[in-house]
């Protein structure tokens, strides 16, 4: 009896810690939204949604330049992150020898341990300069931003699109074969549609990864809290608003930073549950 | 319009432009890690690793942020691996597919997909100030246990599931009780990997810099407790490269950070070949 | 009470006289299933002390249900129900509300169809049952080791290198080490799940050897869908179809003059 007991105990216990992801995330959610909801209702939802003047000390807290660049910034990032990420992911599941899949794989977790700092830092040295000498511009940019993020995001698309790859069942792939297709058509016309939700999957997971990006953006997107008419201006996204001014902003200027967190942390969890839905639906 | 291409070619031009796709990701690493090494490496050494900085950081070394981080992570470890594993315990050992195990993976899922500058504010509304931690290590590190508590537990969650069934039927044929059988048998099986999970997420921490920034502060000093306020490496970089302080001693500070992170993914990725060529 | 059930439940059965001691394990009408579809149907069987008793029949037949069911084992089992009936322990319902699966299992030991070595050492597996029930004295530990080992016949060709990982040792040592790890936990009934599947003709004599051995100090419960092997090593053998006890009684009665034509259809090699 005391066996059965100490075991319930332990269960109970076990699930306490099983506990603590949800709750934690239900405290971020509650304490963004404490502290963003209430000046955001105050000055208005529309006004500090679709207002285009940020200028906190003077009491004008328009986010809408901020919204604006951090979905540019990010859908641009996919244009660059997508083909290649996904080149990449059927290489490694399809292509790859052995060997080159082994050495190539831990390479691209790499690149998602690189800190981010790095990133940015490697982005001011060497793309901003390139891209203010050769197309104008400051070169802080809403471009050098997409560049950048389009490189960072690339090991989560590739990871999830890989497992997305390989956990199409083998007899659909030499079905194709045995039909006359070459390998390459295998992978487009029966592999790729077969993974299509995961690989859906990863690119949402990646547009997540994008907008969620602060350091390396802040260093290279040039922070002008202006909506950018050309991908070569200057721009401030959701994250490095509040990245640059938490260092010193006091009263309403920091509950307006809290609220630009709200409404990023709206995008994000809007992005996962779509792909986390999507993933759990593909897995049955 | 269509030139008559032969499928055999079709099928080589998506090979090589897949090769292409591949090294071209490799390149992108190689060139990052090539640039800081090349800049920073004449900048790191003994001393550098061992003294105070000096003149906000355009002199001297970065010792107290080498022990910051160290700081900072190790508690961060500390805190998220017994809740990581314990979950991963719970949802493998203890309980079935439920609506609650459903609802533990999914916040597990967004928990893992939210950005750091979120953790960041958090840290700073909850800990910093709604808990009175003031910036500190503790701040910092519990700010970045929540953030690496998905890493570590999803790791640990797919170790533990890997560890073969007829291993526990044993366990329990003889009359061991669940937590037996876990600590006995399921564990230590499974520990390469939940430990590949751990240094994953110390990987992650060690390079985080917007979740730290605002919780564990960016005092250039020592920290003498856990109570005390502190600035990782990431952070200190952070602060060099944007506020031009000193670019000698930011590509020094990223250079040992690469390092660092070259050192850490290197030994998860051997623990997790070696875990695997065991299990297969 | 127990013996007036056993007295009903036998008054049929050709067992009763040869054997005339308690039932140390009775079930009795036990059915279980698997997410509604029955695996057993309205099983009676009693199993006395010291005997091998033998289940055999075809695949699916639901001896290896029956296995799990006594031991309790198949509680790991979620899709898996007990629909009716009970399982006695020397007369106990080891389905009661106050007994402790665990402390079941401790009573009945198990050996399953392939060898399933923990990975730890050889001395580490043997020692793993008296462990978990509490056992921390080195000497203590050794000594049951060795007879463990002993009894199971493994002992001189382990020896001298009971720190080596389980792993090492061969498909049939490996089993025999599965059996002293049973043994080692001193049990009361020993419930063998087809040892012998997947081993030499070699090794599967070792072990029958070291059954015949057993019984006088064990109840034993053998699970075999070969027939030889039941002959040569059971008291009483069991025949189940299809979920359903067709017939139990000695050995050589089942095996030379059965009373279900479906019986004699199986031994004599018609079907499974």
């Amino acid at each position: 009896m005391t066996v059965a007991r100490r075991e319930k105990a332990i269960e109970r216990a076990l699930l306490v810690s099983a506990l603590s992801a949800v709750s934690m995330l239900a405290l971020i959610a509650a304490f963004i939204l404490i502290e963003g909801a209430p000046v955001m209702l105050r000055h208005g939802i529309s006004s500090f949604l679709a207002g285009t003047r940020w200028a906190p000390t003077k009491g004008s807290f328009g986010i809408l330049p901020m919204i604006v660049a951090s979905v540019v910034v990010t859908l641009g990032a996919m244009v660059i992150a997508v083909p290649l990420g996904l080149s990449c992911a059927v290489f490694l599941a399809e292509i790859a020898p052995r060997r080159a899949a082994n050495f190539l794989r831990p390479a691209i977790q790499l690149l998602a341990g690189i800190p981010s700092v790095v990133y940015g830092f490697v982005g001011i040295l060497f793309l901003v300069p390139l891209i203010r000498e050769n197309l104008g511009g400051p070169g802080l940019s809403v471009l050098a931003a997409v560049v950048i993020l389009g490189v960072m995001v690339l090991p989560t698309l590739i990871g999830i699109a890989e497992d997305a790859i390989e956990a199409v069942p083998r007899t659909y792939k030499e079905g194709a074969l045995a039909l006359g297709c070459t390998h390459a058509q295998a992978i487009r016309r029966v592999i790729l549609p077969a993974a299509r939700g995961g690989i859906i999957a990863a690119v949402i997971l990646a547009m997540g990864r994008a907008v969620g990006e602060t350091m390396a953006v802040i260093m290279v997107i040039g922070n002008a809290a202006i909506i950018p008419c050309s991908v070569l201006d200057p721009a401030r996204t959701l994250t490095s608003n509040i990245a640059l001014e938490m260092g010193y902003a006091a009263g309403d200027h920091q509950k307006a930073l809290f609220a630009t967190g709200v409404v990023l942390f709206a995008f994000i969890m809007v992005l996962n549950s779509i792909a986390t839905m999507r993933i759990v639906r593909g897995r049955r | 319009m269509t030139i008559p291409i032969d499928v055999e070619t079709k099928h080589r031009i998506v090979v090589v432009l897949l090769w292409l796709a591949a090294l071209v990701a490799l390149a992108v690493l190689a060139f990052i890690i090539a640039v800081v090494l090349w800049n920073g490496l004449p900048a790191v050494t003994l001393s550098f690793l061992l003294e105070s900085p000096r003149d906000m950081g355009r002199a001297g070394g970065i010792f107290p942020m080498v022990v910051s981080t160290v700081a900072v992570t190790l508690l961060a470890v500390i805190v998220a691996a017994p809740l990581g594993v314990g979950t991963a315990i719970y949802l493998t050992e203890y309980t079935s597919e439920t609506a609650l195990t459903r609802v533990i993976r999914f916040g597990a899922e967004c928990l893992a997909g939210v950005p750091s500058i979120i953790f960041g504010l958090f840290g700073f509304i909850f800990f910093v100030i709604q808990l009175g931690m003031g910036w500190s290590v503790l701040s910092g590190g519990l700010t970045l246990a929540v953030m690496i508590l998905p890493t570590v537990m999803r790791t640990a969650e797919e170790a533990i599931r890997a560890v073969p069934e007829s291993f526990r039927e044993a366990s329990f044929s003889t009359g061991a009780s669940r937590w037996q059988t876990v600590t006995q048998v399921v564990l230590p099986s499974a520990l390469p990997g939940i430990v590949t999970g751990v240094i994953l997420g110390v990987g992650r921490g060690v390079g985080e810099t917007a979740a730290v920034i605002f919780t564990a502060g960016s005092s250039l000093h020592i920290p003498t407790s856990i109570f005390s306020p502190a600035r990782t490496m990431a952070v200190h970089f952070y602060i060099l490269a944007r506020e031009g302080i000193s670019m000698r001693h930011a590509y020094g500070t990223a250079a040992v950070l690469v390092i660092l992170i070259l050192a850490i993914n290197t030994a998860a990725n051997w623990l997790m070949l070696r875990f695997q060529a065991k299990q297969g | 009470m127990t013996r007036e059930f056993s007295y009903s439940l036998e008054a049929g059965g050709r067992a009763a006289e040869s054997v005339p001691s308690e039932p140390k394990l009775l079930v009795e009408r036990l059915s279980v299933s698997y997410d509604g579809v029955a695996a057993l149907r309205s099983v009676n069987l009693s199993i006395y002390p010291n005997e091998v008793l033998a289940l055999t029949g075809p695949g699916g037949s639901g001896k290896t249900t029956l296995l799990r069911t006594i031991n309790r084992l198949n509680d790991r089992i979620r899709s898996a129900r007990v629909t009716e009936g009970r399982v006695l322990l020397d007369g106990e319902d080891v389905y009661g509300p106050d007994v402790d699966a665990y402390a079941i299992r401790q009573r009945m030991a198990m050996v399953f169809a392939l060898p399933t070595p923990l990975p730890k050492s050889i001395f580490d597996n043997v020692a793993y049952g008296p462990r978990v029930a509490g056992i921390r004295k080195m000497a203590r530990l050794r000594e049951i080791v060795e007879r463990a080992l002993r009894d199971a016949i493994l002992w001189d060709e382990v020896s001298s290198r009971l720190g080596d990982p389980a792993m090492t040792l061969s498909g049939g040592q490996q089993q025999r080490l599965c059996i002293a790890r049973a043994l080692a936990q001193q049990p009361e009934v020993l419930l063998l799940d087809e040892p012998c599947s997947g081993l030499d003709p070699i090794s599967t004599l070792k072990i029958e050897d070291a059954l015949r051995k057993l019984k006088e100090q064990y109840t034993i419960v053998l699970v075999s869908h070969n027939t030889q092997q039941a002959a040569r090593v059971a008291d009483r053998i069991a025949f189940l179809l299809m979920g359903e006890l067709v017939e139990h009684g000695r050995a050589d009665q089942v095996v030379t003059s059965p009373a279900d034509t479906r019986t004699a259809d199986y031994f004599q090699g018609r079907f499974g």
